[in-house]
């Protein structure tokens, strides 16, 4: 099963790059009659989802354990694609992450989760846009702890990760400047 | 040896602040202890028995007479004046305080070291043949490739919070001193037909509850592959490794279950997955590591020394000492000298502070200020001229460093046990220093010959006891402890899981146990047939009789 409602209905906050923001975005079971402007839906429910709205609104919730395969034929009309960390020592998400963004998903990716602030320079670098952690996480670990933690390591050492530049890379220039002067 | 530059240096600064950054928020309560317990284990800080241990990376054993000086500072000022080498090649400190840990970790970066990965879910710290770089039988210097990991390892963002830990290990040479088919990722610098260097990659070794010997996945890697290589294997584990059963979640059992096959196909497909991410340039980068590692200035020497042929002919001590600790060095006029830190009645891999300062001196006097950590816990001065070996040894013995018990049954591997360890279920180190007695007499040693005994005190196997000639497992059994033997292990090219003999015996029975294998071993050899060769020759069931008979007379 690729659906993983365990955390609909806890009190979670959403935070990115910029700070703890509102979350633009509603879950919306399958018997759900409310009209959600932008929805995210468990994966069973994605085609008839697609197909009564307009595309490019919706979103989906994955369980870490979800297949590229299955994804790719939605990725143009997917907004969001939520992937569910069970646990913060689970890294599988991370993977996942990167498997998708590997291949061609230009979308939101969200971490749903008890993921900790140190996690915030992985999830990143890994291709997620945003966190959506339980309340109590967001409160015991105040977004400056996010901002403070994602920054620490300034300059990994990890290629094609993150948009931050990397060691390996600088290196690269240097000894191409070399070279040419 | 590899300098940082300044952005490694850069780096390890900013991991350090980070870790700092990571106990004042554990301390304030932002980080609970179960948030903030990967945490601490991805830089080398375990909460043990009696207080926490902190776990200094060694990359590939190498370690300079400046760092070594430190790390005796660091034993005298933050802990109890002494520091344990581990089977990993790494240095535990047993008794530092948590508050302490972010200093200690500046003192470490001031001489280009750190904890990092040391411990927890990741690419653990990364190993390598003791004499690498030194071997004769070498195809290639190893350390540029695993100084290429150690970097692009650290701080993963993908890769930090895998089922279980992941240690890897390399070589360049033709034998096999690293324990290659032990690690979840083992690489061997060999050459193809065409005489090029490349890589043989081996996946899914490991010791611990479920002994496996690493399997080929790739025959030839070429060089300039590595990394994308790596990310591909690692990616398959993080995402289809076990996460039900922390004993099933080693790399082992995910080849083991699906097959080596299927293994090697989904790595493949992953690789041609991210074949558009631009790579490292690995070329550039391993021949910029490579020049740290080449700067040497040896001497011009021959190849016999008449220095250290008269003093061996005259001292018969130093004789007994020259022949088990010295070991050839590619360049002519020089030995790579193992100098054992297994006294008789010890404690196997400890220094004290006293005897690290004592031992950097003696590395810049005589070893260009090179020292490397053994698997086996012992140490290395890499560049000895044979001229110098004489003046070495006495210096050695007078620090109580001369012990030639190198290869022999006394030099014997043993994890912390009971006596520190938290997971331990039997004590190792007493264990060790009774057969350590009982076989100490230096004649009796000779006489046995190369023999290897490796303890460990639970079922994690890390004093390595599958793969020893004969290996001995501490576990409990109705409360008490109860030590099983198992014969025929080998850690070398030819590595192989050792047999279980019979059913445990008591710690004070151990030594009588051994030394009956032992005996059998002697009555029934060739002329110089080592105890390992006799072993496969005789077969383990003749052995287990021998075993067996002990525990008859002694019920």
């Amino acid at each position: 099963m690729n659906f993983a409602p365990r955390f609909w209905g806890l009190r979670m906050k959403l935070l990115d790059r910029d700070g703890v923001r509102a979350d633009t975005f509603s879950r919306a079971t399958p018997g759900d009659r409310d009209l959600h402007d932008r929805p995210i839906v468990p994966l069973e429910s994605l085609e008839t989802q697609l197909s009564s709205r307009e595309k490019r609104h919706v979103g989906v919730e994955v369980s870490n354990v979800a297949s590229v395969e299955e994804l790719a034929p939605h990725f143009d009309d997917l907004a969001l694609i939520a992937i569910v960390f069970p646990a913060y020592s689970d890294g599988r998400g991370f993977t996942l992450a990167r498997r998708l963004r590997n291949a061609g998903f230009r979308g939101v990716l969200r971490a749903v989760g008890p993921l900790i602030a140190d996690q915030f320079a992985h999830a990143l670098a890994c291709g997620f846009d945003e966190i959506e952690a339980p309340d109590a996480i967001a409160e015991r670990q105040p977004y400056e702890q996010w901002r403070r933690a994602g920054a620490s390591i300034s300059l990994p050492y990890q290629q094609g990760y993150s948009r931050a530049n990397s060691i390996f890379e600088q290196r690269r220039l240097a000894r191409r400047g070399e070279c040419n002067a | 040896m590899y300098k940082y530059d300044r952005f490694d240096a850069h780096f390890v600064r900013e991991r350090v602040a980070q870790f700092r950054d990571q106990v004042e928020r554990r301390l304030e309560g932002s980080l609970t202890e179960d948030e903030f317990k990967p945490l601490r284990l991805q830089n080398g800080l375990y909460l043990q028995l009696h207080a926490y241990m902190l776990r200094i990376a060694v990359p590939y054993g190498v370690l300079s007479a400046v760092q070594l000086r430190q790390l005796a500072l660091i034993a005298d000022r933050y802990d109890r004046g002494y520091g344990h080498f581990t089977t990993r090649q790494n240095l535990q400190f047993n008794w530092p305080k948590l508050v302490d840990v972010p200093e200690i970790l500046d003192l470490l970066a001031d001489v280009d070291m750190h904890c990092i990965q040391t411990s927890g879910n990741c690419i653990r710290n990364v190993t390598a043949d003791q004499f690498a770089g030194v071997a004769g039988d070498e195809i290639e210097d190893p350390r540029p490739v695993a100084e290429l990991i150690r970097q692009w390892s650290s701080h993963h963002p993908e890769f930090s919070f895998l089922p279980r830990k992941f240690k890897v290990a390399v070589s360049g040479a033709a034998h096999d001193r690293a324990l290659l088919k032990a690690h979840d990722l083992a690489i061997r610098i060999v050459r193809n037909e065409a005489g090029e260097a490349g890589y043989e990659v081996l996946v899914g070794g490991g010791l611990g509850r479920t002994p496996m010997i690493g399997k080929v996945v790739r025959d030839f890697l070429p060089k300039g592959e590595l990394l994308p290589y790596l990310e591909a294997v690692m990616r398959v584990y993080n995402a289809e490794g076990r996460r039900d059963n922390k004993y099933k979640a080693r790399i082992k059992i995910l080849v083991h279950e699906i097959g080596v096959e299927a293994f090697q196909a989904r790595v493949e497909a992953e690789l041609r997955a991210i074949e558009p991410i631009s790579p490292v340039d690995e070329t550039a980068e391993l021949a910029r590591i490579a020049e740290a590692f080449d700067t040497i200035d040896y001497a011009r020497l021959a190849p016999r020394s008449e220095r250290f042929e008269a003093a061996r002919a005259r001292d018969a001590r130093f004789a007994a000492w020259a022949q088990t600790s010295i070991f050839t060095h590619r360049v002519d006029g020089y030995a790579a000298v193992t100098v054992s830190l297994k006294p008789v009645g010890g404690v196997p891999g400890d220094m004290t502070s006293e005897q690290m300062r004592l031992f950097a001196d003696l590395a810049e006097r005589f070893s260009l200020g090179e020292i490397r950590v053994t698997h086996a816990q012992n140490l290395v001065l890499p560049h000895v001229r044979l001229d110098d070996l004489h003046a070495l040894w006495l210096e050695l013995a007078d620090a109580e460093l001369a012990t030639d018990n190198v290869g022999l049954i006394t030099d014997i591997i043993a994890c912390p046990g009971l006596d520190y360890c938290a997971l331990a279920t039997a004590r190792s180190i007493p264990i060790a220093q009774a057969i350590s007695m009982r076989f100490g007499d230096a004649v009796r040693q000779a006489e046995i010959g190369p023999l290897q005994i490796k303890i460990s005190g639970c079922i994690n196997a890390c004093g390595h006891h599958h793969v020893g000639h004969i290996g001995i497992l501490g576990l409990e059994k109705r409360g008490q402890e109860s030590y099983q033997i198992t014969l025929g292990g080998d850690a070398t090219e030819n590595a192989a899981i050792g047999e279980l003999l019979g059913p445990g015996v008591t710690a004070q029975e151990v030594p009588d146990a051994i030394e009956r294998i032992v005996d059998h071993y002697l009555a029934r050899r060739l002329a110089d047939e080592p105890f390992i060769d006799a072993v496969r020759r005789l077969g383990v069931d003749e052995f287990r009789a021998a075993f067996l008979g002990t525990q008859d007379e002694a019920a």
